[in-house]
């Protein structure tokens, strides 16, 4: 049976690490490869790089760290952000990612991730959704979310589960879900958003989005029925290894990779 | 690397290490295999020629994408050919996920079209109720064809999988280890010099990397 994934993300800028980890020795603690090869060998399922470089040559700086990842991380990564065209997706690939997350880019125009599902097969083609709380739902109406953009800046007026759909009609493979109203915050993920997107695709959903504690991580597999679980500061600040969130989630009957 | 022996293997030089000929006919990255078989010792070349083949230790044949483009490929540059050649000659060899398939006679992928047919039985499209790609971790259940690739591997073993088509092979036997999703999936094949896995082992952490080192280490127990 299919292990659960539990999925540490790492913010890049520049080809370095945003935020740096220190609870460990590190030769280079700004280096995003070094980083994940040491989350591969804490026993990391996968590892997600966030490009925040809005450049244009961003672009080959992000290309060059596939490369170097490609040859010292022996776990599937995924690169996003700030990929507009098939012709980055197409670098990223080339260059050793096994996948690709895409966002502002897919809401602009959906059918880039049918070309690139097409092109490459669905399988590398991430769709990354920004979604907020709409507070004001209608009487009758259940939760809704909107889709956000430029991370998390722009609304667009799209409702996030009707974008889930048809992204994932255009071949998006994966989805990587993550609550606006709880990024940042250590409040857990938007249970109800995860479980909603989750039920609406046939494809993987990876929760992101306000982790704090272990049983958050739980909940977002459980209740969240989310087929992955991303995270990102209580694993860089040292406040769980992944060591531990494996051992948390096996004691809960979650099935995962030890 | 092997100071280029002539013919495989047999002139390579005390303590080199086993040189690993990655077969490399336009499909996909091979970044990553290369690197992992480094990792646990071996002497890789990229190898895009038939005539490539002849001088290393061991093959590696990755791949991914459609059966059809990979077999008419391997057909155009002469390397399919040259790698049953090599299989017949007794060189150890490994193919990995689409590598795996294309040793099978035949794929349903799209149509129906001839593979390699080192191992008798056909390529299908997974029918397991549950999402198709099969992607993620699952752990193998190792049969006694298994023994060698499974060596000193964790137990229970898991590994990455993506793949939406699966091997049925003509002989039980040849069955190394299968995995659990939604019935049972044939995750690795071998006999005799011919080794195959479905998964990833390049993407499957130390697990992978220690498959990949039993393989280095058939390579080297071949020609010692």
């Amino acid at each position: 049976m299919l292990s659960k994934r539990v999925i540490p993300c790492l913010d890049v800028r520049g080809g370095r690490v945003v935020k740096g980890v220190n609870f460990i020795d590190f030769r280079d603690a700004g280096d995003p490869v070094e980083l994940a090869a040491f989350y591969d060998s804490e026993g990391a399922d996968e590892i997600v790089f966030l490009d925040i470089t809005a450049s244009h040559e961003g672009r080959e700086i992000i290309a060059d760290l596939a490369a170097r990842c490609a040859e010292q991380v022996f776990i599937p990564f995924t690169i996003g952000g700030g990929l507009r065209r098939e012709e980055d997706v197409r670098a990223i690939l080339a260059a050793g990612a096994d996948k690709v997350t895409m966002n502002t880019a897919a809401v602009e125009d959906p059918e880039l991730v049918r070309r690139c599902a097409d092109r490459f097969g669905s399988q590398c083609i991430v769709v990354a959704i920004d979604a907020k709380r709409v507070t004001e739902a209608m009487p009758g109406v259940g939760l809704r979310w909107e889709v956000y953009l430029h991370g998390g800046r722009t609304p667009t007026g799209i409702d996030a589960e009707a974008w889930a759909v048809q992204a994932a009609e255009l071949g998006a493979g994966e989805f990587m879900l993550t609550s606006m109203d709880r990024d940042g915050t250590c409040d857990g993920y938007d249970l109800e958003l995860t479980r909603t997107v989750a039920r609406a695709v046939d494809v993987p959903v990876i929760a992101s989005g306000g982790v704090g504690t272990l049983e958050h991580l739980a909940e977002g597999l459980t209740a969240g029925e989310a087929d992955a679980v991303l995270a990102a500061s209580i694993f860089h600040y040292g406040t769980f290894s992944i060591a531990q969130a494996k051992e948390f989630l096996a004691a809960r009957g979650i099935p995962v990779r030890r | 690397m092997s100071g280029g022996s002539s013919t495989a293997g047999a002139r390579r030089p005390v303590g080199a290490p086993p040189s690993v000929a990655v077969v490399d006919y336009g499909m996909g990255n091979l970044a990553s295999v290369a690197k992992a078989l480094e990792r646990v010792g071996a002497g890789v070349r990229v190898v895009d020629a038939a005539a490539g083949l002849k001088g290393a230790d061991a093959l590696v044949l990755p791949g991914v994408g459609a059966f059809r483009d990979a077999a008419a490929r391997l057909e155009a540059t002469g390397l399919g050919p040259a790698v049953v050649e090599r299989i017949a000659a007794g060189v150890p060899f490994l193919g990995v996920c689409l590598g795996l398939q294309l040793l099978f006679d035949s794929s349903g992928e799209g149509g129906r079209w001839t593979g390699l047919g080192v191992l008798g039985g056909t390529v299908e499209r997974l029918e397991t109720g549950l999402k198709v790609p099969h992607m993620g971790w699952n752990e193998v259940t190792w049969a006694a064809a298994g023994a060698g690739m499974a060596c000193g591997l964790p137990a229970p073993a898991a590994f990455y999988f993506v793949h939406s088509y699966a091997a049925r092979p003509a002989d039980d036997d040849v069955i190394a280890a299968t995995a659990e999703y939604g019935g049972s999936v044939v995750a690795a094949v071998a006999r005799d010099n011919v080794w195959a896995v479905q998964f990833h082992p390049e993407k499957s952490s130390a697990t992978g990397l220690a498959l990949l080192s039993n393989f280095v280490g058939l390579a080297q127990e071949k020609w010692r």
